[in-house]
Order: C-alpha cells, then sequence, then structure tokens
C-alpha cells in the first residue's frame, strides 16, 4: 500500500509543463502562504499567490491560464525571496504568461500583456527602447489616447522624452530576432 | 583601469539624471568608463514574460560586446538591467546546455569573463576615494534609501547585501556626512512597470512608500533605480491629489548626493531635471 502512495503521480500534466519549461517545481510548496503575506499585488488578484501555485499541482489550466494573478505580478520577487523551498515564483508566472500566447488565449489583464508585448516589438525594432514610440502604440492598443497627457508633456519639458529614437543598435536586435524565430521554427 | 559602462535605455531618456550625475561623478574621481558600442536594450521587464531564450540572449550579446572592448568589469547603474544581467549570467551557468542555443542568437561567442558590478557596489570598495575628495558639508540633510525591488532579489541570484534591509547605499551616504533613517520601506515595491498600464497599482504603492518617508522625517528619497525615481517623481503630483495630501519630497539618485558632496555644481548633475523641484533641501 505505502509504496503503492509513494509510486503514484500526485501531480498534474501541467505541473510537469511547468517544471519542464523553467525547472520550477510546484510540488514543493506546503502553503505557507508568505508569498501571499509579501506580495504588493495580492490586493487585485482574484486568486493569491499560493492559490495559483495549488491549482497548477492539481492541474487547473484553464483557472490559471484566465487568471489575472498572472498579469498583475509585478516579478518584484519577494516571494521567491521569502520562500522556505526556494521556488521562483515569477518564473512559474513568465511559463503561464508564454503559454496564454501561444494557445491565442485573451489575456485576464489585456492591458499588461499589450505592454509586454509592444515594448518587446519595440526593442526588436529599435534596438534600444524607444520610449515615445512604445507609448504611441500603447495608445492605439488601448484606446487609453488621454492617459498621462500631463505627466507626459511634462516630461518632454524637463528633456526627458526624446522624439528621436536612437538607432545604433537596431540592425543588431533585428538580427537576434530573426534568429530567434528561425531557431523556434526548428523547434517545431 | 578603464571601466565599460552600460547605461540601458532608460538613462538615455527618462533617467537622464542618473546617467549625467554618474558621469560627472565619475570624472570627479578620475574614473574613466566607457559604453560599448551598439550596444541594444536588455529585455528589461517584458522580455522574460515573452521568451526566456531572449531574456537571456539580449544580456549576454551585451556582455559579449563588453568582452569585445577587453575590459573586465561593466559598470550597470540601472537596477532593472543589473537584475537581468545577473539573471542571464546565472542562468546560464547553471543550464550550460543553454549556451549554444544563446550563442546562435546572438551571433558572437561569448567567454563569461565579465564581472557585473553595480556602481554602489563600486563605490562601497573604493569608499577611499571618495572620502578623500569630499568638498561640501551635506551634514543636516536627513535622508531615506530606497533601494527597490531589483537590486537585492532574488538573492541566490543577485548576491548584492541583505535582501530585505541592505545598508550599502546608507552607508554611502553615512560617509558623505548625510543622515539616513530607519525606514521599513527600503525594499517594497513601487509598482515598476505598472505605471504605463496599471497607474493605480504605482499610485497606491508607491503612496505607500513616500507616506512612510514623509512619517520618520526625511527630507527625500535616495534611490539606485531608474525605475523607482520615475514613479516616486513623476507620479508624486497624482499621488498628492489623489490620497489629498502634500509631500514635496526630492527623490534623488545616490550618484546626485555624492557629485554635491564632492563639490560638483547642482545643474551639472541634473537636478534641475527632476518633476518635485530640489531647491527647498539645500535652502542653508
Amino acid at each position: 500500500m505505502e509504496s503503492q502512495i509513494r509510486n503514484q503521480k500526485a501531480t498534474s500534466e501541467f505541473a510537469r509543463i511547468v517544471l519542464e519549461e523553467c525547472g520550477e517545481n510546484v510540488n514543493v510548496c506546503f502553503q505557507c502562504k508568505k508569498c501571499t503575506c509579501g506580495c504588493p499585488v495580492s490586493y487585485l488578484m482574484d486568486y493569491t499567490p499560493t492559490q495559483l501555485v495549488h491549482a497548477i499541482r492539481l492541474g487547473m489550466e484553464e483557472l490559471v491560464l484566465n487568471s489575472k494573478t498572472i498579469w498583475l505580478c509585478a516579478s518584484c520577487e519577494t516571494c521567491s525571496s521569502r520562500c522556505p523551498q526556494e521556488l521562483d515564483l515569477p518564473k512559474v508566472m513568465d511559463v503561464a504568461r508564454i503559454m496564454v500566447a501561444k494557445r491565442g488565449i485573451k489575456p485576464g489583464v489585456p492591458d499588461i500583456a499589450s505592454f509586454y508585448k509592444t515594448a518587446v516589438s519595440n526593442i526588436g525594432l529599435f534596438g534600444r527602447m524607444y520610449e515615445v514610440g512604445l507609448i504611441v502604440s500603447l495608445k492605439f492598443k488601448t484606446k487609453k489616447f488621454m492617459k498621462d497627457t500631463v505627466v507626459g508633456m511634462k516630461m518632454f519639458l524637463h528633456r526627458k522624452l526624446k522624439l528621436i529614437p536612437n538607432i545604433s543598435g537596431a540592425s543588431t536586435s533585428r538580427g537576434i530576432f530573426s534568429r530567434l524565430r528561425k531557431l523556434e521554427r526548428g523547434k517545431k | 583601469m578603464k571601466y565599460a559602462y552600460y547605461p540601458g535605455c532608460s538613462l538615455h531618456s527618462t533617467g537622464i539624471e542618473y546617467d549625467i550625475s554618474l558621469k560627472a561623478v565619475c570624472k570627479a574621481l578620475s574614473i574613466e568608463i566607457e559604453e560599448p558600442k551598439g550596444w541594444i536594450c536588455c529585455g528589461s521587464s517584458p522580455a522574460h514574460t515573452i521568451n526566456h531564450l531572449l531574456s537571456v540572449a539580449l544580456p549576454i550579446k551585451n556582455l559579449s560586446l563588453v568582452e569585445k572592448m577587453g575590459a573586465e568589469n561593466v559598470l550597470v547603474p540601472c537596477a532593472a538591467c543589473f537584475s537581468r544581467f545577473k539573471k542571464a549570467l546565472y542562468e546560464i551557468e547553471h543550464h550550460p546546455e543553454m549556451m549554444n542555443e544563446v550563442e546562435e542568437v546572438i551571433d558572437s561567442s561569448f567567454q563569461n569573463r565579465v564581472k557585473v558590478v553595480h556602481p554602489l557596489e563600486f563605490f562601497r570598495d573604493n569608499i577611499e576615494t571618495v572620502t578623500s575628495r569630499i568638498k561640501r558639508d551635506l551634514s543636516g540633510l536627513k535622508v531615506v534609501c530606497y533601494y527597490g525591488c531589483l537590486l537585492t532579489r532574488p538573492p541566490k541570484v543577485m548576491q548584492f547585501d541583505d535582501p530585505g534591509y541592505p545598508m550599502v547605499m546608507d552607508k554611502l551616504m553615512r560617509s558623505l556626512g548625510i543622515e539616513t533613517l530607519d525606514w521599513s520601506y527600503k525594499t517594497d515595491c513601487c509598482g515598476a512597470s505598472f505605471s504605463l498600464t496599471e497607474t493605480d497599482i504605482v499610485l497606491k504603492l508607491s503612496h505607500d512608500i513616500l507616506e512612510e518617508a514623509r512619517l520618520v522625517g526625511a527630507d527625500g528619497i535616495v534611490t539606485a533605480c531608474q525605475l523607482c525615481q520615475a514613479n516616486l517623481d513623476m507620479r508624486q503630483k497624482e499621488i498628492e491629489d489623489k490620497y489629498k495630501t502634500k509631500y514635496d519630497l526630492p527623490i534623488f539618485f545616490f550618484t546626485q548626493l555624492m557629485g554635491l558632496a564632492l563639490g560638483i555644481e547642482e545643474k551639472k548633475l541634473a537636478l534641475n531635471r527632476h518633476l518635485v523641484p530640489v531647491t527647498g533641501v539645500f535652502s542653508s
């Protein structure tokens, strides 16, 4: 009996994917809730970080991938620094976010997902983050045209936003992005 | 000895004061720094949410450019870049099998010979060079040091001071004659890159930080991260309006206060570029 229990897979396919993708084993979690207590954004989350880890253990893919939690995580690393089991939860969040994009699921907090996507395209295109370009494309994606116009103007007047991008790294980063795409196509 | 200097994207735009003041301090201390040619973004907070290999490849590409310069150390002042560089090195050291793919993607070889150094570590290790050139008495100024998330966490990767209650910036400020106060928000999150999307998160978290700084009686907050500085400075007016309060707390980069202590003019440290004016603090 005891050996049967020991040989039983006490974990889900979802947990196995997470382990394979980022090397983090959610089964080490004993639900002490230290991550949730320290999380600066847990007050807005639909599932606490502790609940999210448990949901992955149970294989509740739909709940996790549709959650707001995976987008509201600020990757501040408070949880991973305090976890007695040294689970790197922000890495797990990254795996979930990437799964959402691969499966074409609508992100739980679309604006945050748009920001990440737009920012990465911006880096690929310009080599260095072109902030004015990022802000403008984000406005079109989120349709919030009036957001931050006052503070943006102040930043501009303090010469903290540049209208013209520095493209001295553009060809380097375009090369990196295109070789990455080729490599990933080859894997499929 | 010449040091490589990777400013990162923000230090050429929203965090320009950090770049200007760090360069001014290095000049005053006769420390030669040079940017690697054609550096690119480190991937910052977005790349790791989109593609793991990309988030490792971008910092490694930049480190390979530093290797090409022949430098042994690279100074990385931006806390986000510093964190991404350290994380990329941690990844390839713990998953050496990744290296082939990384080198293929960046189209360069990488020997892992460069040491990634934060200016706070650098000045800590060369503190006598700094203190021997102090020209201006800044005693009377009371500040809190705010380290943010990325410098110290996670400790197994960053190996940078205590993850919950770091002291390296406090000690540097104290060695300049500035009083630093105890407070509980040294490494709390300011909301970071949510500034452009979920601004309410930034307003709440940064409010808590400003509130605590005022309660302990600080004249200003000293930072080592341009994203922390931007959130606390740029959003301070909105925070005051939303929470019906008034702070007028200047948000410094530690390099600006170092520069003042070294006798550098305020303008050359870009102290006039903050949204919350710093003038009131130095009225004496």
